[in-house]
């Protein structure tokens, strides 16, 4: 970019930042896709392409594909330009690179192995202890009156389990997200803080980043565009929103109103949960069934981040689901362990799994509209 | 249809949506459809209030004064009075199509009071065809190079592949594009300077079709040494570079030759009216090439090129790394800026930093090069489109020793010179196209139904 060295534009085996800096360049020279989303005007503002500039553009690009579809440039041109794929590797990397501790950086390298190792181990501790300490016959013995729940797990000991694992995984990931900040360092303010998250909040709140710029989708397949993979994505964000609410208001009626768990069917905790429960799973499934209809030069080769995520995220609700259609049988107990175990597994594997990409956007997108304020740098005429 | 891109697209569209059977024919491999559209960006709408992205008002009158001073005239007055009449209504029936449009966001501040852009460009604008074509019936067939038509009298009764294979039609519209990437032809009027020319666009519009209709005595229209041509950079790709090779730094240095000689004004008027004549300008200079130059005051004025600048501390050290005689680069410079005014620079307007004295003379923007280091960027013609194709009369349709063929339509690069004699302004290509296109696939539908009545 400052014309002291020039990098190779038709080199195509380069590491991830080679081919960053290198599918940028071609781009910022051309920029026909700045309509899409704010990748590009972004691109526009940086001096050079380097590790700080591609980490920033990676998680600012939500995969939408639309560029690659649009490109002039894409195989079998000899740019070979494939901006999905680039962005998605540097991605991958950087989720990586920002992990807390360092050495779990291989996680995002086997991450499904990872995660069904973990759930394996806390469901096997989970149930071992549950059987020494509850016995078989309490296990399977059918439970109705308030506190149910609370003569298979106690009380105690849940909040213990369940608060030490979120916090442990909350911690991992929100030092991730300060070392990410830190990362983007400070651009030139043009926007101010309030304006600049509201901005992000709202843009991922709609997922107006699987809206293609024009609000009528993203591309998945081919060249037409669907906000199918929006929609889904929807199911399972406010779904999980939902379940996090859920669990809010049954603290709120346990520790504040006196009211155990389980609580009536139309009460606000189980319909929330179970809205939000039904959200993830019809989302998950939609977006199960979507990631497998890439076009072929853009497939996922990020390896199964977010096939664990997705599936993690629906076994634990269709547990959850199972776990209140048969609360007053004697599978409670079993459904209840396994729902639990789920759950903390969950906690622990934040860090360790796809579930950064939240805060992560999130910051990217409060980056974006911090340091241009309209969106768009403004460029010199062309 | 013979030919994918925007043109034929467009005529596939409005005869398939008459009800007409369509057939497009694209040279191409799928990923390669569209030929030039791919490169394309944007198209002059003329407008009569704010509309959507476009800013402003850009009446159908201005819109014709535009491309007559472009042209200097040579141009056909009724058909170009047909391209900016009917320009409006092509903008909303693309839209109404799929096709997405965005206001220009990377400071092209004064188009889009006249232009409209494509959100992603030429591609998304073809993918937005290409799909609705597919919905509503249009039989695609892609890697179909038709070479020839087969005739009787005065109607054309069959295609013929360069497979062999021979498809029998009712009526075909030529939108298989100009014949910039065939450089033997380009040659004929040019000589040995076609092989420094660069092809922008498509490696595929070889101009078969055209040379095919031209031989069979339809009438041509236009000069075969005139095209759309632009300057760019002289290290892009011999085909198909884009607009990724354009350089816009021209406005705010000076222009040499291989002799380190300027040759014209190079802040005639902003960049986006002169860009069009500088490929022509280069062409016409020893061995084809030419070098801008910009020095340090220059950095951030235009958009980053994707070649680096060539640089050096020293004009003398400039002129080596380019193979420039170094006198005359020097002796250029020193009297370029001894002939520069201490004025108010300002490249959003026509300033009054103007040079005074010289043989030729920068009438804006002139500011003395004197802030190292030196960047120089190597230029090259960048052929867009050629001008030389058939004549068409209102309805689109090919005329044969004055006769008109009933059944063959022309659109898009084939005919733009119908319009184009000379000269170029941003947009133009694609109006031209949809229009004729959208023209040629009524009349060819009306047609094939009149014959089947």
């Amino acid at each position: 970019m400052n014309g002291a060295e020039t990098i190779d534009l038709l080199r195509l085996d380069g590491d991830a930042l080679e081919e960053g800096e290198r599918v940028m360049q071609i781009c910022n020279a051309c920029r026909y896709c700045e309509g899409f989303c704010p990748v590009f005007p972004a691109m526009t503002q940086q001096a050079q392409f380097g590790e700080r500039e591609l980490s920033y553009l990676a998680h600012l690009c939500h995969n939408c594909t639309a560029c690659y579809h649009a490109c002039q440039y894409k195989p079998p041109h000899d740019f070979a330009v494939n901006v999905p794929r680039a962005l998605t590797r540097l991605r991958a990397e950087s989720f990586a690179d920002l992990v807390w501790p360092g050495f779990m950086r291989a996680s995002f390298a086997r991450n499904g192995t990872l995660t069904a190792l973990i759930v394996t181990v806390v469901m096997l501790v989970l149930v071992s202890a549950s059987f020494y300490l509850q016995g078989a016959d309490t296990l399977f013995a059918v439970h109705r009156e308030p506190g149910a729940f609370y003569q298979i797990i106690g009380h105690g000991l849940m909040v213990v389990l369940s608060g030490g694992c979120l916090l442990f995984g909350l911690t991992g990931v929100v030092i991730s997200g300060l070392r990410f900040r830190q990362q983007l360092g400070h651009g030139a303010h043009t926007g101010g803080r309030w304006y600049a998250l509201r901005r992000a909040l709202a843009a991922a709140a709609r997922l107006d980043h699987l809206g293609g710029g024009h609000d009528d989708g993203c591309n998945t397949a081919d060249e037409r565009f669907s906000n199918a993979r929006r929609y889904a994505h929807h199911g399972v964000m406010w779904g999980f929103a939902l379940c996090f609410a859920a669990t809010l208001t049954a603290s709120f009626y346990e520790l504040v109103l006196g009211r155990l768990s389980p609580f009536p069917y139309l009460s606000l905790p189980v319909v929330l949960g179970t809205t939000g429960g039904v959200g993830i799973l019809v989302g998950g499934a939609g977006l199960l069934v979507l990631r497998r209809r890439f076009a072929e030069g853009v497939r996922e080769d990020k390896g199964s981040m977010d096939l664990a995520f997705t599936l993690l995220l629906m076994v634990i609700s269709a547990t959850g689901l199972a776990l209140l259609a048969l609360r007053e049988s004697v599978a409670m107990g079993s459904l209840l362990v396994v729902h639990l175990a789920l759950v903390l597994s969950f906690f622990v594997l934040l860090p360790y799994s796809k579930a950064p990409h939240g805060l992560y956007r999130l910051l990217a997108l409060y980056t974006f509209y911090r340091t241009s304020e309209s969106g768009v740098a403004p460029t010199p005429r062309s | 249809m013979v030919g994918g891109g925007h043109a034929g697209l467009c005529a596939a569209i409005t005869a398939r949506e008459a009800g007409a059977r369509v057939l497009l024919l694209e040279k191409g491999e799928r990923a390669m459809r569209a030929g030039n559209t791919r490169h394309t960006r944007n198209l002059r709408v003329a407008h009569p209030h704010p509309v959507d992205v476009l800013a402003g008002e850009y009446s159908s009158d201005e819109f014709l004064q535009d491309l007559l001073k472009v042209t200097g005239g040579n141009t056909n007055l009724s058909l170009a009075a047909i391209t900016v009449e009917d320009s409006f209504e092509l903008y909303q029936w693309l839209r109404a199509r799929g096709v997405h449009f965005q206001k220009p966001l990377s400071g092209t501040l004064n188009l889009s009071r006249t232009n409209a852009f494509f959100l992603g460009g030429g591609c998304a604008l073809a993918n937005s065809l290409y799909t609705h074509a597919e919905d509503i019936g249009v039989d695609i067939r892609y890697q179909a190079d038709v070479e020839r038509l087969l005739w009787q009298d005065n109607v054309v009764v069959a295609v013929g592949l360069s497979s062999g294979e021979v498809i029998p039609v009712g009526a075909v519209v030529a939108a298989a594009g100009g014949f910039q990437a065939n450089l033997d032809w380009l040659a004929e009027s040019w000589g040995d300077a076609a092989r420094n020319f660069l092809v922008r666009g498509t490696p595929l519009n070889t101009g078969d079709l055209l040379s095919d209709l031209l031989d069979e005595g339809c009438e041509a229209q236009g000069d075969p040494s005139q095209f759309h041509a632009v300057a760019i950079d002289a290290r892009a790709p011999a085909f198909d570079g884009g607009i990724v090779s354009r350089l816009d730094c021209v406005p705010f240095g000076i222009v040499v030759n291989k002799l380190g000689e300027r040759f014209y004004d190079e802040g005639e008027d902003f960049w986006p009216k002169r860009y069009a004549i500088w490929g022509r300008l280069v062409a016409a200079q020893p061995e084809q090439i030419a070098y801008a130059i910009v020095d340090a005051q220059a950095r951030g004025c235009f958009m980053p090129s994707l070649f680096p600048p060539i640089q050096a501390q020293t004009l003398p050290e400039l002129a080596e790394q380019l193979d420039l005689p170094a006198d005359a680069l020097v002796a250029t410079v020193e009297a370029f800026n001894r002939a520069t005014r201490e004025r108010t620079f300002n490249p959003d307007e026509l300033d009054d930093c103007a040079t005074e004295g010289l043989a030729i003379n920068k009438s804006h923007w002139a500011r003395p090069l004197r802030a190292p280091p030196y960047a120089a960027y190597p230029l090259r013609p960048g052929i867009t489109f050629t001008y030389l194709g058939v004549r068409v009369n209102e309805r689109g349709q090919v005329l044969k020793n004055g006769v008109v063929c009933a059944n063959v339509f022309a659109a898009g690069e084939i005919m733009a010179g119908n319009v184009l004699g000379e000269g170029y302004c941003a947009g133009t290509g694609m109006t031209i196209g949809g229009v004729f296109g959208r023209i040629a696939g009524a009349h060819a539908s009306a047609w094939v139904g009149d014959e089947r009545r």
